[in-house]
């Protein structure tokens, strides 16, 4: 007891000065950045000292950010000596950013212990310049959770943008790498001009633009909703929603698997924080509507990004596609959240918004997870697509075990941490009948049905995922010599792992954090008050789960079924080779491939896709089929728009005739006409 | 007659040459011509300021019609000529595109002009206000003519044109701009002139002609 009671007088002394010592450890990601610059092609020395150095820093943000959520503490604030003159920057920490920092630091230091082992010299940038983009990425990202200041925030969110486009395109020889980096590009300033745009509305005429003054700003419900929907857009570009989603499967595959990691596991996560720093702190009114939109475009982008999971054949887009899936998933719990706050049900609001935080934490892990072992995978074989995949169980143990967790815990399956917000998420829809609006009521148990077939696609897709790469036969002679990951990469997925199922065993933990910041946000958490072994969001006569009795049941009948069959069928076993069927001359390529189990996907959901199929003639004697499957969005959407601006910029270009009378007239006929105004 | 009044009829007559010769720039084909013709431009913009720093008794206004004679009169249409000489285009002339049209037109800006230079020649305190309408009628001339012409020569007579409009309109709205001003606005002049006449070369070399019209091959498609 008394150990206890000095531990929390010392966490308390030294939460005072939390904001100071993160700002120092960010400062120290930047440091790190420039002494790699130092001597740029020092491989060992880049890998071997700074990146471990950068993982322990993202540990030491971790600790802190979670000392800020479970302290209990007011609001930090500190004005850091930079930006313009009567404009400095404002710094805030408080439960909503502590708990993305947490995210941040946790999945962070994993990656960067991995990627301490997965970068190697080669084409493309320096090893030192991309440790000082590495680094800046991992900083800006801090600072966006941490800004208290519309430019402050902008800054640091550029800052991201740029630094995270120069990491996708660190292959920038190969064309395709080229393209999809500027098509992020693209979409991140055409998001984050609406992020400008919202701020411009949040302010309300005052024209301060700290968040403190846009909390007091009293606006319209018409410029409400202006603020709200360019928020939506603006961060909704960044998270991938549906239908502004085309720059994710491009540009997360063409980054090396790390900064894959980074985008996918954290960046996303950070338009999650933004939507909610907007939405639930700097706007003083939710309305129903809202709730109602983001559900929808939540839901959609759900089954859309699993969908399309399903048909992928690239393991990397596979992986992008099911972070959309993700996401759509985090922003149905934030739009239930809204719904329920908007209708005065705070408590299921918090439920939402704790299923909500709960899962972007679980992604930030799982899929950091996954990137990782597909980097170890490519590195291994120098193979990304899934037909050339295979058997790797062997060849790689650990990277296998280890993507073992991650897959069953991306599939939802309990005792991990996929299941933990998933049900959570479940359970808040189940009090949609409480909702005083009639239609509203009905339709959106709908919702759930939606959410839970996604959850089973979702499944479908990591069945696919894993059984391809590791499963079965190799389908390249070349994968025989596939080799494991190395030690630091190892520590870098077995930290992730464990974050997986820490939280899936022990749910509680995650469920207090998530409620310090719908205590903040909401003013209510969900119930906490049960023992640290079991989750009982609203009461434990209504719904409960227990992780850990869980394990210790899965345990117990693994267990004693294995004693069981050793005890009952010892000494009559024998090894042989598997029957082939009555056919003896199988070969690896008689497997199913990723085309083969997605079939029924695309069979079912034909509408959803653009398909192009080329079937060889009968006659064939070196027959191939190929399929060729597009985002329906590029042609219905982008290309009208791609389109129209053409359209405009070539009226526009006819004013350039090239003769200088023309051009003269021009000038003189403004003139005339500026003078007229004058007459 | 009192002395005042016979100036203010004589800055009448000037002004009104001023817009005559505007007009005859409009209507002459010959390159050399129009040369003259600006030459005689600068010469009656110089006896305007002369007398307009008479009658107001400004020291600063002397010098400036002294740099007006020395620039506009003696050395722009000295080295304009030699520099035609040395293109070969002395005896280019243009096809210009409808003469009386052009004057119409002309004509319509000479009366816009007048409309807007009534208010301000109201709010004016100089003897020679009621020529302000006739000053921006000079600079609008100057600049159809740019507009009609297809000569790089042409074009940059035009320019200057407009300049010796605005000098006019700055005598007579306020007695002159700042000396300061002036100086520069001449050095400017100079320096233009300059960089234009090594454009002409230039373009010469590239199209072996200073007709503009080839420079339409320059557009981006």
């Amino acid at each position: 007891m008394s150990l206890a009671g000095e531990t929390s007088r010392y966490m308390v002394a030294f939460a005072k000065h939390d904001l100071s010592f993160l700002l120092m450890l960010i400062c120290g990601w930047v440091i790190l950045g420039i002494v790699g610059l130092v001597r740029p092609h020092r491989m060992g020395w880049i890998a071997r000292i700074l990146f471990p150095v950068g993982a322990l820093i993202a540990l030491g943000i971790a600790v802190l950010g979670a000392i800020a959520l479970l302290s209990g503490h007011a609001p930090q604030i500190f004005l850091l000596p930079l930006g313009l003159p009567n404009l400095p920057f404002h710094a805030r920490l408080d439960t909503l950013s502590g708990f993305f920092l947490l995210l941040l630091g946790m999945a962070g230091a994993g990656i960067s212990t991995f990627a301490a082992g997965y970068f190697r010299s080669g084409e493309g940038t320096a090893p030192g310049l991309l440790c000082l983009q590495y680094h800046v990425f991992l900083a800006s990202m801090a600072l966006v959770i941490l800004a208290d200041d519309a430019y402050f925030f902008m800054v640091a969110w550029e800052t991201m943008a740029l630094s995270s486009y120069f990491l996708v395109t660190a292959q920038h020889r190969i064309p395709e790498i080229r393209r999809a980096g500027f098509l992020y590009l693209l979409m991140a300033h055409i998001g984050a001009l609406c992020i400008l745009l919202c701020f411009g509305v949040l302010q309300g005429g005052r024209w301060l633009f700290t968040f403190d003054a846009m909390r007091g700003a009293s606006l319209t419900s018409f410029w409400a909703s202006a603020a709200f929907l360019l928020a939506l857009i603006g961060f909704g570009a960044k998270a991938g929603l549906v239908p502004l989603h085309v720059w994710l499967p491009e540009a997360h595959p063409a980054a090396p698997s790390p900064v894959s990691a980074l985008m996918s596991g954290l960046m996303l996560k950070t338009a999650v924080y933004g939507m909610l720093r907007i939405t639930f702190d700097l706007l003083h009114i939710r309305y129903w509507w809202w709730g109602v939109l983001v559900l929808g475009v939540g839901l959609f982008s759900a089954l859309f990004g699993a969908i399309f999971a399903a048909v992928q054949t690239d393991m990397k887009r596979l992986l992008a596609y099911s972070s959309i899936e993700n996401i759509g998933l985090i922003f149905t719990g934030i739009g239930l959240a809204i719904l329920f706050e908007a209708c005065h049900l705070p408590l299921f609001a918090a439920l939402a918004l704790a299923a909500a935080l709960i899962h972007s934490l679980n992604h930030s892990l799982f899929k950091s997870l996954l990137f990782l072992a597909t980097g170890s995978v490519l590195h291994a074989t120098n193979q990304r697509s899934l037909g050339k995949l295979g058997g790797l169980i062997r060849r790689m143990p650990w990277v296998a075990a280890l993507a073992l967790i991650g897959t069953l815990a991306i599939a939802g399956l309990p005792p991990l941490n996929g299941f933990v917000s998933e049900w959570l998420l479940l359970q808040s829809f189940l009090f949609t009948p409480q909702i005083p609006h009639a239609f509203l009521n009905m339709l959106i148990p709908l919702g759930a049905a939606v959410l839970a077939l996604t959850a089973a696609l979702a499944a479908y897709v990591m069945v696919k995922f894993y059984g391809v790469i590791f499963l079965g036969q190799h389908r390249e002679p070349s994968l025989v010599h596939a080799h494991d990951a190395d030690w630091l990469e190892r520590i870098g997925l077995a930290w992730l792992a464990l974050g997986c199922v820490a939280i899936g065993v022990l749910p509680q933990l995650a469920l207090r954090a998530a409620g310090a910041v719908t205590e903040t946000l909401l003013g209510q958490a969900v119930n906490l008050t049960s023992p640290f072994w079991l989750i009982a969001p609203i009461t434990s006569r209504q719904a409960s789960y227990s992780g850990l009795i869980l394990l210790a049941g899965i345990i117990g009948v693994v267990g004693i079924t294995f004693v069981g069959v050793r005890i009952l069928a010892h000494g009559r076993m024998r090894r042989t080779v598997p029957w082939d069927c009555g056919y003896p001359w199988q070969t690896s390529r008689m497997q199913d491939t990723a085309e083969g189990f997605g079939q029924p996907i695309r069979h079912i959901f034909d509408p959803f896709f653009d398909m192009e199929r080329e079937l060889p003639f009968p006659t064939d004697v070196a027959p191939h089929y190929r399929i060729h499957i597009e985002d329906r969005m590029w042609k219905t959407l982008y290309l009208p728009i791609a389109r129209g601006v053409q359209r405009l910029a070539d009226w526009i270009g006819l004013l350039q005739g090239g003769r200088l009378s023309t051009y003269l007239l021009y000038s003189f006929l403004t003139l005339i006409v500026l003078l007229g105004f004058v007459l | 007659m009192h002395p005042s009044h016979l100036i203010a009829a004589l800055l009448k007559l000037l002004a009104a040459s001023l817009l005559l010769i505007s007009f005859a720039m409009l209507s002459r084909r010959r390159t050399q011509r129009l040369i003259t013709l600006f030459a005689w431009q600068g010469a009656v913009l110089f006896m305007s300021t002369l007398l307009v720093a008479h009658s107001a008794g400004l020291r600063e206004l002397y010098y400036s019609a002294a740099l007006t004679l020395l620039l506009k009169v003696i050395a722009l249409p000295w080295i304009l000529h030699r520099l035609i000489h040395r293109l070969g285009a002395q005896w280019d002339s243009e096809t210009l595109v409808n003469i009386p049209t052009t004057m119409l037109v002309g004509l319509g800006l000479v009366i816009f002009a007048f409309g807007l230079a009534q208010p301000i020649s109201r709010m004016a305190t100089t003897i020679t206000r009621n020529t302000i309408g006739i000053a921006l009628a000079v600079i609008f001339l100057a600049f159809l003519m740019m507009i009609t012409r297809r000569k790089a020569v042409t074009q940059v007579i035009g320019f200057l044109a407009m300049e010796n409009g605005l000098f006019f309109a700055a005598t007579s709205a306020t007695y002159g701009m700042p000396m300061v001003i002036e100086l520069g606005i001449a050095l400017d002049l100079l320096v233009g002139f300059f960089i234009l006449g090594i454009f002409f070369f230039q373009i010469r070399e590239q199209f072996d002609s200073l007709d503009l019209s080839n420079m339409e091959a320059l557009k981006e498609d």
